[in-house]
């Protein structure tokens, strides 16, 4: 812990920590959108359409100025959406072959460009193969505020249209049809995403910052049904995957940190997958299992209660294969949960089983209650 | 009210997706007060019709006035009731917030819905029986529960006109009976309704006016002297007579 304090307390660390926490946030809050919207793959597209952008930038203005290398980098990521948009609607080609198709071309231009930046004999240029897999050290103080200006200035939009993005997202044509400009929400929020993809791409890198947008956003949908929560949630695991990025790839030498912002967002998304409460994979088949037990002890009680009914003495011990002449197996965990819940009890060496009282009134109860339905 | 106005007027309007043209020439006019229905066979355009009225589908021709003015300064007249299919349901909101959405645009940019609009959602929910699932999560509500919500957030928009599109799809008949209590009651009201139908059978219990609709306007009119077998047979017999003379295909 002794290595943490000292990393924490180091000036240029706080700052790429609080950085890299940023643009997780905007990215992680903003991708809800995307997810909503189906944007997700959109958001691949767009950050391997930004590559070309900033090599461009830096070609034409020789500056690593963070805002030119964003500037650059919007405006091909730009171009890339509408390309999209356009070859979807004049080709017959659907939408995912368009993104594949820009987000290759875009791609390949980058790395054609960024080959020829770096043989060029100007200062600063190692900094720009950082753009392909990220490196939070990299950033200096002044990128670091260009992404709290930028990644602010997004929150702050996204909070002030809140009621229009969220109506547009959910119902575009009732949207349009109140006289909302649609269109133009839609162009602005769409926007918005495009810059939380802009600012993470020197810490997260082209390749990998989509999963930022998507991963983050994924994981928190599964634990709430209420989009603000949603949204603030896929912030605060953007956040955590940023922080947790920055702090292991600074504490190991050569550890790019998009990938490993990545990794971190993905565990969080196995997790919330797996383990939340309502939506979770593991919730749901605990569910089901305990829902299939419950009408098979119904089941198995109501039998036993038939096969005794006319019986002078209903406590009588059976044996449970008895139960197949009704035409119901019953599984030995099955009598064993009824056995816990004080219905049925062994009886003998021979493995026969009665009802007990509670299991009787339980089975009167459960056939008079369909019985009246 | 002014008899002479039209709710609703629709002058040449000609959709075309493509080549093929899908609404060809309509012209329409809605008298205010009516409970109208579109009705004619799959791929007739109803929804686009709907849609084009809207203005969220851009007409190659044709225009459309709401009392007498262009569309753009009619908007506040307006409550539409999309088909349930066209959203997502899986979306995190609630029934009351889907409802609120309805006051959106009477709120303005920047702000937020208030204890009014809750009340007006409330309000609304509970004209269409949905009190007890306010707060329910939107995937939670079955198709029916579903529908009476849209309805809701239309109420809530306390239009002088409204286009409901398919309002019945995939509704039990409780729901049904419902719903159709409720345009029944907005009509009294003075209200113009313009409804996407497809159950002929239930036309002249639930409509008083109609449309009959085959990619051109077959005869618009009172339910009882419009909608006759002979108009009926063209407007669902037509439609493959029309397809094999225009481009002899496939719809």
């Amino acid at each position: 812990m002794d290595g943490l304090g000292a990393l924490l307390s180091d000036y240029t660390v706080r700052t790429v920590m609080l950085g890299c926490a940023l643009l997780g946030f905007t990215a992680g809050a903003l991708g809800v959108f995307a997810l909503l919207r189906r944007q997700s793959l959109l958001g691949d597209a767009i950050s391997h359409a930004a590559l070309p952008g900033v090599a461009i930038a830096f070609l034409l203005s020789g500056s690593r100025d963070p805002l030119v290398l964003v500037l650059g980098a919007l405006a091909s990521g730009w171009l890339g959406t509408l390309l999209v948009s356009a070859i979807t609607r004049s080709t017959r080609l659907r939408e995912d072959s368009a993104l594949g198709i820009v987000l290759s071309v875009f791609f390949g231009i980058g790395l054609v460009v960024l080959v020829i930046v770096n043989r060029l004999p100007s200062a600063g240029k190692a900094g720009l193969s950082t753009f392909l897999f990220g490196n939070a050290s990299t950033m200096l103080t002044r990128d670091v505020w260009t992404i709290c200006l930028l990644g602010l200035a997004c929150l702050i939009c996204l909070a002030l249209f809140w009621k229009e993005f969220k109506l547009i997202s959910f119902d575009p044509q009732f949207a349009a049809s109140t006289g909302l400009p649609e269109r133009m929400l839609d162009t602005t929020l769409t926007t918005l995403i495009v810059l939380a993809i802009v600012i993470g791409l020197q810490a997260v890198g082209v390749v990998l910052m989509s999963a930022l947008v998507v991963a983050p956003a994924a994981a928190a949908r599964q634990f709430s049904d209420k989009l603000l929560n949603v949204v603030l949630l896929g912030g605060l695991f953007g956040a955590m995957s940023g922080i947790g990025g920055a702090m292991l790839s600074a504490s190991m030498e050569k550890l790019p940190t998009g990938p490993v912002i990545v990794v971190i967002a993905s565990v969080l998304t196995l997790l919330a997958i797996l383990l939340a409460p309502h939506r979770g994979l593991l919730p749901d088949w605990f569910r089901h299992v305990a829902s299939r037990r419950r009408i098979e002890t119904q089941r198995i009680l109501q039998a036993l209660y038939r096969l005794v009914e006319s019986d002078p003495d209903p406590f009588r011990p059976h044996d449970p294969n008895a139960l197949q002449a009704v035409g119901l197996k019953a599984a030995r965990s099955t009598l064993a949960v009824m056995v816990d819940l004080g219905w049925v009890e062994y009886s003998g060496e021979r493995g026969w089983i009665r009802l007990t009282e509670a299991g009787w009134q339980e089975a009167r109860r459960s056939i008079g209650g369909e019985a009246a339905t | 009210m002014d008899g002479v106005t039209p709710a609703i007027r629709v002058e040449d309007i000609t959709v075309a997706y493509r080549e093929n043209p899908v609404l060809w020439d309509v012209d329409l006019e809605v008298p205010p007060g009516v409970l109208m229905a579109i009705v004619g066979p799959n791929g007739a355009g109803k929804t686009t019709l709907l849609k084009s009225i809207l203005g969220l589908v851009r007409p190659a021709a044709g225009r459309v006035f709401i009392k007498g003015e262009p569309l753009s300064r009619q908007r506040r007249l307006i409550g539409y009731v999309p088909q349930r299919s066209s959203v997502d349901w899986d979306f995190p909101t609630t029934a009351l917030d889907v409802v609120m959405m309805g006051r959106y645009s009477e709120l303005g940019w920047f702000r937020r819905p208030g204890k009014r609009e809750r009340e007006l959602a409330m309000q609304a929910l509970e004209r269409v029986g949905m009190t007890d699932f306010a707060n329910r999560q939107i995937s939670q509500l079955s198709g029916g529960q579903q529908q009476r919500v849209f309805l809701a957030r239309a109420l809530v928009q306390d239009s002088e006109i409204y286009f409901l599109d398919e309002p019945f799809a995939g509704v039990d008949v409780t729901t049904e009976k419902a719903i159709v209590g409720i345009l029944k009651e907005l009509r009294e009201r003075g209200r113009t309704l313009l409804v996407v139908h497809h159950d002929l059978s239930t036309l002249a219990e639930y409509f008083d006016w109609v449309l009959l609709l085959n990619v051109r306007a077959i005869a618009a009119g009172p339910v009882a002297t419009t909608a006759t077998p002979e108009m009926l047979a063209m407007t669902y017999g037509g439609r493959s007579a029309y397809l094999m003379k225009q481009e002899g295909g496939d719809g």
